[in-house]
């Protein structure tokens, strides 16, 4: 769509339009300078292998990321995404018939009844997450504030401490197996990317989303239902979350509690540090798929040059906040040109 | 500490008990003021004349000058010819901060008190009394307050919240801190549109004690009755020009209605001068009704009926609520008592998206809130009907073709449907706005201020446009404060002031003077 409106704009200068595609250029450009910094600095890190280890890294949180690009554009948050994540996973496990030395009340169903229980868990949070954004009225950073704690709840409520580690076969085949040595996950990832990508640029429903994103009192102005796209988007990311649990869980292994903690920051550095604007409306699966990379470049690259692993840290946030700068001046730009093109 | 600030009497009332000589030198002079906006002149060469201890009524249409003179004496405007004098000496504000310090104080028609704090603490506002630690002295500004608004007549605990407090007495709250704050030249901003008229009384009972401590106020207004009941010396602009100053006796309100829309005059446009007969249509069938909608303060039982083919006006002064009504009729406002019938039945609606799919349609009187700036003329063309060309999947072929259309039948200039939208002029982006319900079909379209800000030859655009559309057998509701727009338009006119309707113009002629009589 960016590339479209470039177009359409008929902007004939080359510095205009470069401006005009900063969102998109900067993380593009950071993800080549890192990956030719790192393929100098280590041998090991450009290989098909290590391509193969970086997409299995980012796959669970690529997975959340997919549902977050949906809520981003509409200029909304969901912090709840990696406390979600945890709880369909746990409660995946939680329905699945564990060894006997796991000490969990756990009940055990039939593979395909524990995934549609635990599918309905996410849904209901997503649904939660939606009712009170939209109904009641709640900002969804407080709203989705509140749901990671009910989230970490049901965790620790359903392991009470304890580790389970079986879940049904589906989930470990997705999560866990390979086809012809490629890792299954990665291949969900790139469906749920697809399928993200799809909905965005293709449905009406894609179009609302980023209609109400770029200017929501307009879209109401034009009979656009506002608060059904925003629960939508709420909900279809909190069930991405609940998959990425699922799988995440097959993935390391076990289900336990505060397991994805991490996830919450990757999974939004990863829609921002993409381009995707905060404030809605533009961006879209492209920014976050090159988010995802660079993140994931990052994150492998680090360990291929021997660095001080707390150092890493460190250069993760760095590079968050210069995709912050980059994300809000280009904002400052539009909003600049459009109060003088007014 | 307590006791000090309730019997020492705050210096700045002091100085207002010692009004410069009444009789000689004028308290404010303004000589030879112009001023333009990109060439746009918005005064031209005005002598203004503010003497102590009056209350001068200042009135004109939208756009006659009021606001940009009083801009320029609150130091808001800074660049303009000519020169201005308080108490005989030159003076030349650099900001509204040096206003202040010279005395010049304005209360605006959007108030700017704090709801959330107190009535003292919005009294004091940026200036609390301290105690010897450095703290809030709060008995000091309780008793303080309670004593000054006293003073004023104004009877209410300075405990209260200030958005508890009804407007008319938040209004006074806001006036009694510019007296506070110093100021000899008080500038009120429409003060009455939102006030019941007890609320007026106590108004103008107040601002009399203000005239008899010696200091001068501006009273600007559309509402004539209250110029005419509490000024001493009338003013009235138009185009940018000061017609006449006179004296309160012996003028009435026709008298001030030809001056301000200066009938027989050549500045004038043709087609709004003279007399335009209302025909409306009785027999067409009646596609919206309303009866006896009330939204909060902003209006109250409103009825009325929208037919076929028919252009209804409705006409009121800035803030007489026409705003929440035509918000109301999109479902963007829910009434808290009422109901609408369209097209025969009986609705409520809940949101925007059930206005639509009830056959509404309405272009908001900013376009800003209607128009997706940074997407193509063809996405902003089809998002309101996108729910009918496509189920699932977009079809952005289709989306083009249909705003093709519209962009030739409607001159937009440049004539492409994938041009941004920020990219045009105001009267092309507001024939999109409208452009966004041709193809829905609606039965109702509902226009707020659809050609304000617009230049004359986008106004007639916009005008044929919506006949063409009651022609097809729309029923158009317009929705304005400014006369023109309802003159130029409107089959049948209705009237709205202070949230009610007051009047109906129907099969009838009709002229400005009339109109603005009316409201």
């Amino acid at each position: 769509m960016t590339l479209q409106q470039s177009n359409a704009a008929a902007m004939p200068r080359t510095g205009v339009f470069l401006r005009s595609q900063m969102r998109n250029i900067a993380p593009f450009a950071t993800l080549i300078l890192l990956i030719v910094f790192f393929s100098f600095a280590s041998p090991s890190f450009a290989t098909i292998d290590n391509a193969a280890n970086i997409l299995t890294q980012i796959s669970v949180a690529g997975i959340m990321a997919v549902g977050l690009t949906f809520v981003i554009l509409c200029g909304e948050i969901d912090l709840s995404v990696a406390s979600v994540a945890n709880a369909t996973g746990i409660v995946v496990a939680f329905f699945t018939m564990q060894e006997a030395y796991v000490n969990i009340a756990n009940v055990p169903l039939p593979g395909w009844l524990a995934i549609v229980l635990a599918l309905a868990s996410c849904l209901a949070l997503g649904l939660v997450n939606a009712v009170g954004t939209t109904v009641v009225g709640i900002p969804s950073f407080i709203m989705t504030l509140a749901m990671m704690q009910i989230g970490a709840g049901i965790c620790a409520l359903l392991v009470r401490g304890q580790i389970a580690y079986a879940v049904p076969d589906l989930v470990n085949t997705l999560g866990a197996g390979r086809i012809y040595g490629f890792p299954t996950i990665g291949l969900v990832l790139i469906a749920f990317l697809v399928v993200g990508h799809v909905t965005l640029r293709y449905t009406r429903f894609g179009r609302y989303i980023f209609m109400v994103g770029g200017n929501r009192e307009a879209a109401e102005y034009s009979g656009v239902n506002v608060k059904v796209v925003l629960g939508a988007a709420l909900v279809i990311c909190a069930v991405c979350s609940g998959v990425a649990g699922m799988l995440g869980v097959a993935h390391f292994g076990s289900a336990q509690q505060n397991e994805f903690d991490g996830y919450l920051l990757d999974a939004i550095a990863a829609v921002v540090v993409g381009g995707t604007s905060l404030f809605g409306g533009r961006g879209g699966i492209g920014n976050t798929i090159v988010g995802l990379c660079v993140l994931g470049v990052l994150n492998n690259g680090l360990d291929h040059i021997q660095i001080d692993s707390f150092l890493k840290i460190l250069i993760r946030g760095l590079i968050l906040l210069a995709a912050l700068i980059v994300n809000v001046y280009v904002q400052n730009i539009r909003t600049v040109e459009r109060a003088q093109g007014g | 500490m307590r006791g000090l600030f309730s019997t020492v009497p705050p210096v700045t009332v002091m100085t207002s008990e010692n009004p410069a000589p009444a009789s000689d030198t004028p308290r404010l002079q303004m000589r030879g003021i112009s001023k333009s906006f990109g060439g746009v002149a918005a005064l031209r060469d005005v002598d203004f004349t503010l003497r102590a201890g009056e209350i001068h009524g200042l009135v004109g249409e939208n756009g006659a000058g009021k606001s940009t003179m009083m801009k320029i004496i609150a130091g808001v405007h800074t660049g303009y010819e000519g020169r201005m004098l308080i108490d005989g000496r030159e003076v030349h504000f650099r900001s509204a901060r040096d206003a202040l310090a010279a005395g010049i104080g304005m209360v605006h028609q959007e108030l700017s008190i704090m709801p959330d704090l107190t009535v003292a603490e919005n009294v004091y506002l940026g200036k609390q009394p301290v105690n010897a630690a450095g703290l809030v002295d709060w008995p000091a500004m309780t008793t303080g307050a309670r004593a000054q608004l006293k003073s004023l007549g104004i009877d209410v605990d300075p405990k209260t919240r200030m958005g508890d407090l009804p407007i008319g007495l938040q209004q006074l709250i806001e006036l009694a801190r510019v007296l506070f704050s110093g100021a000899r030249i008080i500038i009120l901003d429409e003060p009455t549109s939102a006030l019941s008229p007890p609320e007026v009384q106590l108004l103008f009972d107040v601002l009399k004690g203000v005239r008899a401590s010696g200091r001068s106020i501006v009273f600007i207004s559309h509402f004539l009755d209250d110029i005419l009941s509490i000024s001493d010396t009338v003013t009235v602009f138009r185009n940018g020009r000061l017609v006449v100053t006179h004296g309160v006796e012996g003028i009435d309100k026709g008298w001030l209605i030809d001056k301000m829309i200066g009938a027989g005059h050549e500045d004038l446009e043709e087609s709004y001068l003279g007399n335009i007969a209302l025909a409306s249509k009785p027999d067409a069938p009646v596609v919206l009704a309303a009866e006896g909608l009330t939204y909060g303060r902003a209006y109250a039982d409103i009825s009325f009926e929208a037919k076929a083919g028919e252009i209804l006006g409705i006409y009121g002064f800035m803030g007489c609520g026409q705003i929440e009504l035509a918000r109301t009729l999109f479902g963007k406002l829910r009434p808290d008592r009422g109901g609408l019938s369209i097209a025969g039945r009986r609705r409520r609606l809940r949101n925007t998206t059930q206005a639509r799919e009830a056959g509404i349609a309405f272009v908001p009187e900013n376009r800003r809130s209607m128009l997706f700036y940074e997407q193509p003329v063809y996405k902003n063309v089809s998002i309101s009907i996108l729910a009918r060309i496509s189920r699932l999947w977009l079809r952005p072929e289709k989306e083009r073709e249909i705003a093709r259309r519209h962009v030739e039948s409607l001159h937009i200039r440049p004539p492409r449907a994938d041009v941004a939208l920020g990219a045009l002029s105001g009267g092309n982006q507001q024939k999109v706005a409208l452009a966004k319900w041709l193809t829905h079909r609606p039965k109702v379209l509902v226009l707020s201020e659809p050609t304000r800000g617009m230049d004359v030859g986008a106004k007639d655009d916009v005008v044929k446009i919506v006949r063409a559309l009651a022609d097809e057998g729309l029923a158009v509701v317009v929705v304005s404060a400014e006369p023109e727009t309802v003159l130029s338009l409107a089959d049948r006119v209705l009237v709205m002031k202070k949230g009610r309707i007051v009047h109906e113009f129907a099969n009838e002629t009709i002229s400005k003077d009339r109109l603005l009589a009316a409201a």
